[in-house]
């Protein structure tokens, strides 16, 4: 196929784009299990703390998101 | 015929990913935001006039009732704690009554018992003084008729001996004997 | 017959297909009033809202039925939350959260049914939505405290060197929220359903077909949660601004 180097470009930095996706996993994991052992300290405190819990995921993973848009805008926009 | 089928396939697809995302074909842009706005103001219009007055009033509604019931039960509660107490009173004062009718019962028995135990006591002693009476006349009697004997036999002794029976010293001499 | 398309051009079908808005009815340019596939997905998730809320409750009953409990408890979830995170003075703005939520949870569901268009994934859809909450925000941050909701961005717990600093940020901060507000919900719900769909382009090779499919069903479940969690987020986030604008000082 005879795709030109700004194809192929795209298509290196949309898998590279990806890799931002491990970092928002990390995060959301951190927090998740933050709250687990929180919870499990204080398990009479934790059902009052599951919306900021959703909230810390949201943002989050908002940018793991973000890095996945970039790299649909890559492979599909440029 | 496969060939041609995947060809199309992949034709259709490059087609497509010519045309890029859709999400950012601009020339839709205005059609969306005018029917998301229509959109938003029905369902707006929807919940605020048909389906959160009712939704509201219904809970409220249910949460009425379910107040309601609990007064009522707390008000059979009441009546029910009420009609345990009247019954534990009644209870007391029938027990009270029996403790008292059993006494009462109990101390006339006894009085009864005491006045038959007095009277049969009486009658006991008249008829022990009675039979007292009566041995003490026997014995009298049998006093005298030993006396009599006794003057009799001492009489016939002293004759019997050759002696002269003065009546009056042998009886001297026989009531002297028992005397002593 | 599309086992044979392996040909290296890419997958049977583009994952970005399924977005694409069509006239309903006949060819031609799309002009601002013409009616398209998301004009008919819109209109049904009014028609689903008011099945749900209207002619579920429609018996008033004291006990609730199946579909008019799930609208009570929509209610009440929303209500709540409300209540939790704005305020008692919040309850009044209850309407338009609910309104935002019922729309968002409705499209995001209704977007899962196999064949269907999902609205909320269009950035443009959730642009206006984010945009709506963050103008009507500021604009009520201001007429409820005046010039006192600047004090939104003036952190007064911070040392006084630290706050002009702090001042940019939160101000930078305020001005990207309706970005991430709209990117997160739209991003989301166009992940999934991409990725639904290049695992479903998997199937066409006949030696990976059960392995995609499997990964088709894992991804499904994960949309319905996915689905109804960006839902909350959206409409917490918004509670979240709400009390800002009400209660400005930190």
């Amino acid at each position: 196929m005879e795709g030109d180097i700004v194809q192929m470009g795209a298509y290196i930095g949309a898998g590279l784009a990806c890799m931002g996706m491990g970092g928002a996993a990390v995060g959301v994991g951190s927090i998740v299990g933050n709250y687990l052992s929180g919870a499990l300290r204080n398990p009479s405190a934790a059902s009052g703390q599951t919306a900021m819990l959703f909230i810390g995921i949201a943002f989050s993973e908002a940018f793991g998101i973000f890095s996945f848009l970039v790299a649909l805008l890559l492979m599909f926009a440029v | 015929m496969t060939t041609q089928s995947s060809e199309a396939a992949a034709g259709h697809a490059a087609e497509v990913a010519e045309k890029g995302m859709p999400q950012l074909d601009f020339s839709t842009f205005p059609n969306q935001i005018f029917w998301l706005l229509v959109t938003l103001v029905v369902v707006y219009l929807i919940l605020t006039k048909l389906a959160l007055p009712r939704i509201s009033s219904v809970l409220a509604e249910r949460q009425g009732t379910i107040t309601n019931d609990l007064a009522a039960a707390e008000e059979l509660k009441r009546k029910a704690e009420d009609a345990e107490g009247a019954y534990n009173k009644a209870l007391a004062d029938a027990r009270a009554e029996a403790q008292r009718i059993a006494t009462e019962t109990r101390a006339e028995i006894q009085a009864d018992l005491d006045r038959a135990m007095e009277k049969a006591n009486a009658e006991i002693a008249a008829k022990s003084a009675e039979a007292a009476k009566a041995i003490a006349e026997i014995r009298e009697s049998a006093m005298e008729t030993v006396k009599d004997v006794a003057a009799d036999v001492a009489r016939d002794v002293v004759v019997a001996l050759g002696g002269k029976a003065d009546k009056r010293s042998i009886t001297a001499a026989v009531n002297a004997r028992l005397k002593g | 017959m599309a086992a044979e398309a392996e040909g290296g051009t890419g997958l049977v079908f583009h994952p970005m297909k399924q977005f694409k808005i069509e006239p309903l009815f006949g060819e031609g340019p799309i002009h601002w009033y013409t009616i398209t596939n998301q004009t008919l997905w819109m209109a049904l998730a009014v028609l689903t809202i008011f099945l749900l809320l209207v002619v579920g409750t429609s018996r008033r009953a004291l006990v609730p039925s199946r579909i008019q409990s799930v609208g009570e408890l929509a209610y009440g979830f929303i209500y709540r939350m409300v209540e939790d995170v704005v305020g008692k003075d919040g309850v009044k703005y209850f309407p338009y959260v609910m309104t935002l939520f019922m729309f968002i949870v409705v499209s995001n569901f209704l977007g899962l049914i196999p064949f269907s268009f999902t609205t909320t994934s269009h950035i443009a859809i959730t642009a206006v939505l984010a945009l709506l909450v963050f103008v009507g925000v500021t604009i009520l941050g201001f007429v409820k405290n005046g010039i006192g909701f600047l004090k939104l961005f003036w952190v007064s717990s911070a040392p006084a060197a630290l706050r002009p600093v702090l001042a940019i940020i939160e101000l930078i901060s305020y001005f990207v929220r309706p970005v991430s507000h709209s990117i997160r919900l739209a991003g989301n719900i166009m992940a999934g359903h991409a990725v639904i769909k290049v695992f479903a382009g998997f199937a066409a090779v006949l030696a990976i077909a059960p392995l995609s499919l499997l990964g088709v069903v894992a991804m499904f479940g994960m949309d319905m949660l996915v689905a109804f969690v960006q839902a909350y987020v959206f409409t917490i986030l918004t509670c979240v601004y709400l009390k800002d604008a009400l209660h400005p000082s930190h």
